[in-house]
């Protein structure tokens, strides 16, 4: 066993070192095994639904969070995504990141701890952009439907900072 | 192969080249190594070729123009039948017609270039077409520079040109016609013998990059009216790093060499001719030509086996470039919805190449997949799959099997094919340019 996953660490680095890049260890641990692959109920109220990026671009990231009405903390998150190993990578580390979050704290995760984390190469930045973008845009959609749901009378979540509460 | 195994035998063990020596090749080397399908890269060079090549790295080393000495008149001879080898295969009347070069770019800066500035004082246009090899294009952009006219020609959807289209971009004073034989994306065969011949009913010089070309389809600069034709040696199981420009003599074509200096090659490319480089091409082209047929039928079987292999159990898989007029031991493929650098990295243990040059800082997806009219999506999901001499059945069929298994799984994890599954049409999608 220990032996196939030297060989397979091999072919990475081999491969990698062909396409001029050397991606770190957490990225094609993320590529390979993906955390949160899938989809949530788009018409359930309580998901916020965000995706982010362009088929010409060669990158589609699409984030859901569940979350829960009463504390505002997100108890669920999962995504698709078309794009490089590094898309990938960025995508399921941000659902990792800010699962069980508050979902105004999810707002605040930058691209830049994304990248620092999973030590993106300077050519593949645009990828955690695009994953602190797919975070922002989930958020979003839930605000949005929360709002239109309760209309003037969303009163702020337990713990929500004042100048967070969108009316 | 008795000379080569006496020498091989007294390498230490640790050395790659015993797996020849061994007989263990095969073994081996495939258990704890990617299957190697990136033929258009370069291709492994055949044993019989090291084994030509072996005496004149060792004991014959003498330097080819040395006209005083056996060791020159050796290397001389060597290499002289390696020039007769190379024009054999291509049909050259002349092995003199025969340029050594560095390989298949310098051979086309030098027919381009060299064509272009010799005849600079009567004629300032040269055509080509857009999907050439990037040596082709920035050759032609240099020229540019130089205040020559270029017409980049577009190609068909089937990456094909159009000939109606080049007669008519034909004029009096273009110099030069450069169109490659084989691409080296999409497999496509120009239509060479036809533009051959309108070139010279034009009297214009035609110019082939034929580097994908040579010893995988049948050549023959005379019948085909090719004036200048450029090789490649590591592409026909020869070694790196050597290559040739054919040059017409009869009607002469004319250029002003890039490299001077000692006149060596008909004073076009000076420098000493590197002879054990030169053997092993000579030698490559004579197994070629030996080979040919065989390798076809061959390579056309695998290549149909590893098509309907992976169309027959995923769909949405576009064939790019024309499926009958191409080389069958270069397929590329897009599979839709899946992005080409991740499905490589899925297929980690298959050696390709992805036709999308997302690799690079650039978002730009291949600009020869861009000439054919390819999708966004298509372009951005391309493989190339290059098949050749010691590729083996068993080699493709875990292909298919790793290709249909990623695929699925890529497809699974991409947005764009959940979409597709609920009938939501890509095109009409407001995207959110990054």
């Amino acid at each position: 066993m220990h032996s196939v996953e030297c060989r397979n660490t091999f072919f990475l680095l081999f491969l990698l070192r062909n396409a001029k890049l050397l991606l770190s260890l957490q990225v094609i641990d993320h590529y390979e095994n993906p955390r949160n692959v899938g989809s949530l109920p788009k018409s359930d109220p309580n998901v916020g639904t965000g995706v982010v990026g362009a088929p010409a671009c060669g990158d589609v990231m699409k984030l859901q969070i569940l979350v829960n009405e009463e504390t505002g903390e997100i108890q669920e998150v999962k995504f698709k995504t078309f794009g490089c190993g590094s898309a990938i990578a960025s995508s399921s580390f941000a659902t990792e990141k800010i699962k069980g979050m508050k979902v105004w704290d999810a707002k605040g995760v930058k691209n830049t701890d994304i990248a620092k984390e999973l030590s993106l190469p300077p050519v593949k930045l645009h990828c955690s952009m695009l994953a602190e973008d797919a975070i922002k845009s989930a958020v979003k959609d839930w605000e949005t439907k929360r709002a239109a749901r309760l209309g003037g009378k969303a009163a702020p979540l337990p713990g929500q900072p004042k100048d967070e509460v969108h009316v | 192969m008795n000379r080569l195994s006496a020498v091989l035998r007294r390498l230490p063990c640790t050395s790659p080249l015993r797996h020849f020596a061994t007989g263990a090749a095969k073994a081996s080397v495939a258990n704890t190594r990617p299957i190697y399908l990136d033929m258009q890269a370069t291709s492994p060079t055949d044993p019989r070729v090291l084994d030509a090549m072996l005496p004149l790295m060792t004991w014959e080393h003498g330097n080819p123009h040395s006209r005083t000495h056996q060791y020159g008149w050796e290397a001389e001879k060597s290499v002289e039948v390696a020039r007769e080898q190379i024009a054999k295969l291509i049909g050259a009347a002349d092995p003199k017609e025969i340029i050594f070069t560095s390989g298949a770019t310098e051979a086309n800066n030098t027919a381009i270039k060299g064509v272009a500035r010799f005849y600079k004082s009567t004629k300032k246009h040269i055509i080509t077409t857009q999907t050439e090899h990037k040596c082709v294009l920035d050759s032609c952009r240099v020229l540019q520079d130089e205040g020559f006219d270029v017409t980049y020609l577009p190609v068909k959807q089937n990456g094909l040109i159009d000939l109606e289209q080049l007669e008519a971009a034909i004029r009096p004073d273009t110099a030069l016609v450069s169109i490659m034989t084989v691409n080296n994306e999409i497999g496509v065969i120009q239509p060479i013998a036809e533009i051959g011949a309108l070139c010279r009913s034009k009297k214009v010089f035609f110019h082939t990059d034929a580097a994908q070309a040579l010893g995988k389809i049948p050549l023959n600069v005379n019948d085909m009216n090719i004036d200048l034709m450029s090789l490649s040696g590591h592409k026909v199981y020869g070694p790196r790093g050597i290559g040739a420009l054919y040059v017409r003599r009869r009607p002469r074509v004319r250029l002003e060499p890039l490299i001077t200096g000692g006149g060596q090659e008909r004073g076009l490319r000076s420098g000493t001719v590197p002879a054990g480089l030169c053997v092993g091409f000579g030698e490559a082209c004579r197994v070629a030509q030996e080979e040919l047929e065989y390798d076809s039928k061959r390579i056309k079987m695998l290549s149909n086996r590893l098509i309907e292999g992976i169309t027959s159990k995923v769909t949405h898989v576009i064939r790019n470039g024309d499926p009958v007029a191409s080389y069958p031991g270069c397929v590329n493929l897009s599979f839709a919805y899946v992005e080409g650098e991740s499905l490589l990295m899925a297929l980690k243990d298959i050696a390709l190449s992805s036709g999308s040059a997302c690799t690079s800082a650039s978002l730009e997806p291949s600009y020869v997949l861009r000439a054919i009219g390819a999708d966004d999506e298509t372009a951005h999901s391309s493989i190339r799959f290059g098949i050749g001499r010691f590729t083996t059945v068993e080699e493709i069929d875990f292909v298919v099997q790793r290709v249909v298994e990623r695929v699925g799984r890529l497809r699974e994890m991409s947005p764009l094919w959940e979409m597709v599954q609920d009938g939501i049409d890509l095109k009409t999608i407001q995207w959110t340019q990054h």
